[in-house]
């Protein structure tokens, strides 16, 4: 069977390949290159060497920006899973109206972020009006405006992954437990959180490269105010690139930066839920 | 004991009920906010912006009608839908072929190309957002079908993955069978296949649809603000990211305008959508 399919070759792969070159394929090396150069359209490179990387480095702007994103990170993950856990364990309780409550609780979800943005920078401005101070007056609004904001979007898409979790825990476990004396609590976190180690580690990892690449939130929120404080590094990049004439190649080279971060945090996901499957 | 027991097991369940009843409200306090205040006067909505409106401030459907006129959404609305259906279909109908060959039949181009996929996964868009919006203006990929091209393809690493990893699964001895009584291999795929592929092929279209759908930043690279190519969240942008006399009334409906259609699609496929997203969170 290999031998006529073989002979397809230009049916079945070629237009997905001809696509893919384009938008992804061209594009990347393109952008690896240029990042070693100095241009402003991509016929007028000239090349530079790490110049464009130490200029990155240089820049308060995009050391501001790395730590925000980080402290963002920890912050939204902490609280994004706890929170989205802690429903799991309510919605698994067999009670009237869970699935309406599951329902509402994913929604947000499915907004797209400009949206999403635009409707909590109102709700929050609506609040501080009362205080006489807006959003973007001062970056710790902003910081923990973006932390609202990534929960209420992101608890129940995390809700759903824990309960698909729970819900493979044999019962014949948890009441063994029971009968043996264990209190909630502990049947908690001895039976329950172990089972769904998986889980949890999806989750971790799904909350943190949705953290660290957050753009269209953090551009509709706050867009880097006050003075690019609260710009995140997807963020600061895409400023580089448009808003700053003559610093395309210093754009280019947070890029590749910020790729290596967020393929690191995708390829250690890989390794850890390869070697969880390998142990169960 | 036991009847005590029974009882306590009603009693949190019923404060169980009560907290998550309250969570609920809670999370529906931001559609509600918006919904409320897009029948208010754009005068009045910063005065007291958590009231409901009254005789004096309600203001029927002016904001809707500016919002929509202001920036033309039906338009975004036809072009978005545009965009997400054509470019959800040529990914499932040319992913889906290209995952079946290169799984089927084992050499070292077909390996590479797995992981050249597979590797597209882990890169951010803003690693190739100024050459790729660059590329695609030379090539004058700047419309609604250029469009669709670009989502296929940076869609593809992806959707190639998901099928692949279902392709796998599937006995090679019903596809043997299907060639020896004759059929080609366009046949045995679309035939025989395609079917199988079925419950893959339902999460793969809502993830990419979910993602095309509410995409900013690529519609409004290649596209830009300056044709009639506008999407919805390109306009949403446009029409309040501006800095300066915002007309909050207009921005208010328009939101809400928004997020109907969301909404709809949600309540209509939401155990395809709930079942796609946990699929695509263990897979991807």
């Amino acid at each position: 069977m290999q031998k006529t399919l073989k002979k397809y070759f230009a049916v079945f792969t070629v237009p997905t390949l001809l696509a893919f070159c384009l938008a992804f394929v061209v594009p990347f090396l393109m952008g690896l290159y240029l990042s070693f150069c100095n241009f402003t359209t991509v016929t007028n490179a000239k090349f530079v060497g790490f110049d464009n990387y130490i200029k990155a480095f240089a820049e308060p702007d995009f050391l501001n920006a790395m730590l925000f994103t980080v402290k963002f990170a920890v912050i939204a993950i902490v609280s994004i899973n706890i929170f989205a856990f802690a429903l799991s364990l309510l919605l698994t309780r067999k009670i009237k109206g869970t699935n309406l409550f599951r329902t509402v609780f994913f929604m947000p979800n499915l907004i797209g972020g400009i949206i999403l943005g635009y409707i909590w920078q109102s709700m929050i401005n609506a609040i501080l009006v009362k205080y006489e101070t807006t959003l973007v007056a001062n970056a710790t609004f902003g910081f923990w405006g973006l932390v609202v904001l990534m929960n209420w979007q992101m608890i129940g898409y995390m809700m759903i992954i824990y309960i698909a979790g729970l819900q493979n825990v044999p019962t014949d476990l948890i009441e063994a437990a029971e009968i043996d004396g264990a209190t909630g609590w502990q049947t908690l976190l001895k039976v329950k959180i172990p089972m769904v180690m998986p889980s949890i580690s999806i989750c971790l990892f799904l909350t943190l490269s949705n953290c660290f690449k957050l753009f269209d939130q953090n551009l509709a929120l706050t867009a880097g105010a006050p003075s690019k404080k609260t710009a995140m590094m997807a963020l600061d990049i895409y400023n580089t690139f448009y808003g700053r004439a003559g610093f395309e190649g210093v754009g280019q080279a947070k890029a590749v930066m910020f790729f290596i971060i967020v393929a690191t945090i995708a390829i250690t996901q890989l390794a850890a839920t390869r070697s969880k499957e390998v142990e169960q | 004991m036991k009847k005590s027991n029974v009882m306590s097991k009603k009693i949190s369940d019923a404060i169980t009920f009560v907290v998550l009843c309250i969570l609920v409200l809670l999370f529906l306090v931001p559609i509600l906010f918006i919904i409320l205040n897009s029948f208010k006067g754009k005068l009045y909505i910063s005065d007291n912006p958590f009231a409901f409106p009254t005789a004096e401030t309600f203001s029927g459907f002016t904001n809707y009608a500016n919002g929509i006129a202001k920036t033309n959404f039906f338009s975004a609305f036809g072009w978005s839908l545009f965009i997400t259906v054509f470019s959800v279909i040529a990914i499932i109908l040319l992913t889906s072929m290209t995952a079946y060959y290169i799984t089927r039949v084992k050499s070292k181009l077909t390996t590479t190309i797995y992981y050249m996929f597979a590797f597209s996964m882990i890169v951010p868009f803003q690693m190739v957002m100024f050459t790729m919006s660059k590329l695609a203006n030379t090539l004058h990929l700047n419309n609604p079908w250029g469009m669709v091209i670009l989502y296929t393809g940076f869609g593809a690493g992806l959707s190639v993955f998901m099928f692949s990893g279902f392709v796998k699964s599937i006995p090679i001895e019903i596809e043997e069978a299907a060639m020896i009584d004759g059929c080609t291999p366009l046949q045995t795929f679309f035939g025989v296949v395609m079917p199988i592929l079925k419950p893959t092929a339902i999460t793969v279209a809502i993830l990419n649809a979910m993602w095309i759908w509410n995409d900013y930043l690529l519609p409004y690279l290649v596209i830009g603000v300056s044709t009639n190519y506008k999407t919805i969240p390109v306009v949403v942008q446009y029409l309040v990211g501006s800095y300066g006399a915002k007309d909050m009334g207009a921005m208010m409906a328009l939101l809400v305008l928004a997020i109907i259609p969301i909404v709809v699609f949600y309540l209509a496929c939401q155990k395809y959508i709930i079942e796609g997203v946990v699929a695509g969170a263990v897979k991807g």
